[in-house]
């Protein structure tokens, strides 16, 4: 490559290498177990979806409302103190159809991973969530649709108290 | 502020695989011998070790870095890991350029490894914790994900068709069909492979994404008396720069990253480039997916916004056109060991602005290129200047 060196290091294995025990190797499980604190704001952010709302946080100095909320504004670095009910509808902005699972399984149905601008926030500002009860082939960017909640007795302060979000309209 | 001048003086890279038989530290170890022989040092010879690795999830180790230490020459030496997500193989390099800039060392080995196989049985699932872990992790997302949603953006703002990104995979493919240390070169293979291969998370088809790899790269650095008197061809650091954006990515428009923006103006400015789209002979943007290569050319101001398809179409980007981007065969087709993947580009440029790269050589004696790499949750921008 460069054309002054001959040889590069570096020995390719295959699959059969280890299905066929030619090679020795260490197979191990790590199981690390976290029970994460949710903070101030996203705190107050799941605990709103318990009961049915999304909310934003507005920054008084630029006043922009952002999703998820947070205790600062990125941008002016001063506290964000007012938290904002913001509707559960909202613009799809982008998404993706996709047939392989988190852990590299093939799926039939594709999962639909969307961007999710939420009405009552600053353009551009959404969430990532999946979409539901549509058909694939008929998603298209800008898109309204409406969160479809868990049922009420059954949340329990997760973004997953959210199913998924499916289109305003009939497409 | 005076700033020293920084010169790579020498680099050596193993093979990118899928799956290695070496371990991280054997595999870092070959591309610092390799660098060294190079310009014949010895580890005697470095005063400090720059390490670059990516998230620890792949490997199972905790402080990779101080795992990785003796592979890469570092012990009794002053040494740091720096990381940056999928930046660090271009970071790396900017770390050991202000080592040497700052006046405090004169000559600094650069080494990136990533062995991504050991994950097992796919890397994938490794990514699962780059996200949130209370507001997206539970949606069970995928890293393929982010990038299908980033395209989808960029092609239907801009109108792109499929086609026309697939032409990227396949350039890119096509020339690293000539680099002796590629995992994925095709000389053959043509658009309607990439447009007719596996749909993993539409609209990205498996030819349109880079492998998962192992391997490692390193370069040699050295302020300029020690460079002028080690070699005659000298490869200056001419310009660095590096951005971060907002990690809550779906709060701002994925069609354009503004990040690589400013890094890179921040590396022109340090190169005294005002005409980018003149002055740089030889790109090589991160590749890591088709349409990513488009993007970073925006971001490097070497495209205008939604035109650099057109690189591609007209033949500017070939080997043998005005500005040929990833001569090397890019992460698509060399390979993508996350941190190696970047540095790769650094040495590329080094053999290129040499006349060093043999079947690959961009003809007309390029006198200046760019490598950029990009990563965190598409947040981070790092750029290199590199010119004769």
């Amino acid at each position: 490559m460069t054309v002054k060196i001959k040889s590069f290091p570096g020995t390719s294995l295959s699959e059969e290498d280890f299905e066929q025990g030619k090679i020795l190797y260490n197979y191990d499980e790590l199981n690390g177990k976290f029970a994460w604190d949710n903070g101030i704001a996203i705190g107050r952010y799941l605990a709103s979806l318990k009961e049915g709302v999304i909310l934003g946080a507005r920054c008084t100095t630029c006043r922009k409302i952002v999703v998820p909320p947070r205790i600062v504004c990125e941008w002016c670095f001063r506290p964000m103190h007012e938290y904002v009910p913001l509707q559960d509808t909202g613009t799809v902005n982008t998404f993706s159809l996709c047939y392989v699972t988190w852990d590299m399984r093939r799926v039939k149905d594709p999962e639909i991973p969307a961007v999710i601008e939420i009405d009552g926030a600053s353009p551009l500002h959404g969430i990532m969530h999946l979409l539901g009860e549509v058909d694939p082939q008929k998603v298209h960017i800008g898109m309204r649709v409406n969160a479809v909640w868990r049922a009420a007795e059954d949340r329990s302060g997760a973004i997953t108290d959210i199913l998924y979000f499916k289109p305003l309209e009939e497409v | 502020m005076t700033m020293r001048k920084v010169a790579v003086v020498g680099a050596g890279m193993t093979r990118f695989v899928r799956r290695a038989l070496e371990t991280p530290k054997e595999l870092s170890w070959q591309a610092s011998r390799m660098a060294l022989e190079s310009c014949e040092l010895t580890l005697d010879d470095i005063e400090a070790v720059c390490m670059g690795t990516a998230p620890d999830s792949f490997d199972g180790i905790h402080m990779n870095g101080e795992y990785l230490a003796d592979g890469a020459g570092a012990w009794r030496k002053p040494y740091m890991r720096s990381y940056v997500g999928g930046g660090t193989g271009v970071f790396v390099p900017i770390q050991g350029w202000y080592h040497i800039a700052s006046g405090m060392f004169d000559v600094v080995l650069v080494v990136a490894e990533e062995k991504m196989s050991s994950y097992y049985p796919h890397a994938q699932a490794a990514f699962l914790t780059i996200f949130d872990h209370t507001t997206e992790r539970a949606l069970k997302p995928n890293l393929l994900w982010i990038f299908a949603l980033e395209m989808n953006r960029y092609m239907t703002t801009y109108g792109i068709s499929k086609a026309d990104i697939a032409r990227v995979s396949v350039q890119h493919k096509h020339n690293a069909a000539h680099h002796p240390c590629a995992l994925l070169g095709d000389a053959d293979i043509t658009v309607e492979d990439v447009l007719n291969s596996e749909v993993l998370a539409w609209p990205v088809q498996r030819y349109d994404v880079s492998p998962v790899s192992d391997g490692a790269v390193a370069v040699v650095l050295a302020a300029e008396h020690v460079a002028k008197r080690l070699t005659d061809k000298p490869v200056w650091i001419e310009g660095v720069g590096w951005n971060l954006d907002t990690a809550y990515w779906t709060n701002r428009d994925l069609v354009y990253p503004r990040y690589v923006e400013y890094a890179a103006r921040m590396a022109y400015e340090m190169a005294g480039i005002r005409e980018p789209k003149k002055e740089i002979h030889i790109a090589e943007p991160y590749d890591p997916f088709d349409y990513k290569a488009l993007h970073h050319l925006e971001g490097l101001q070497l495209a205008e916004r939604g035109q650099a398809p057109q690189l591609y179409i007209d033949g500017t980007a070939a080997l043998d056109g005005n500005m040929p981007v990833c001569p090397s065969g890019g992460l698509l087709g060399v390979g993508n060991p996350i941190a190696a993947a970047g540095l790769m580009k650094i040495a590329e440029l080094y053999w290129q602005l040499r006349g060093e790269a043999g079947d690959r050589q961009v003809p007309g004696q390029p006198r200046r290129g760019i490598a950029q790499a990009w990563g965190d949750l598409m947040q981070v921008g790092t750029v290199v200047i590199m010119g004769r």
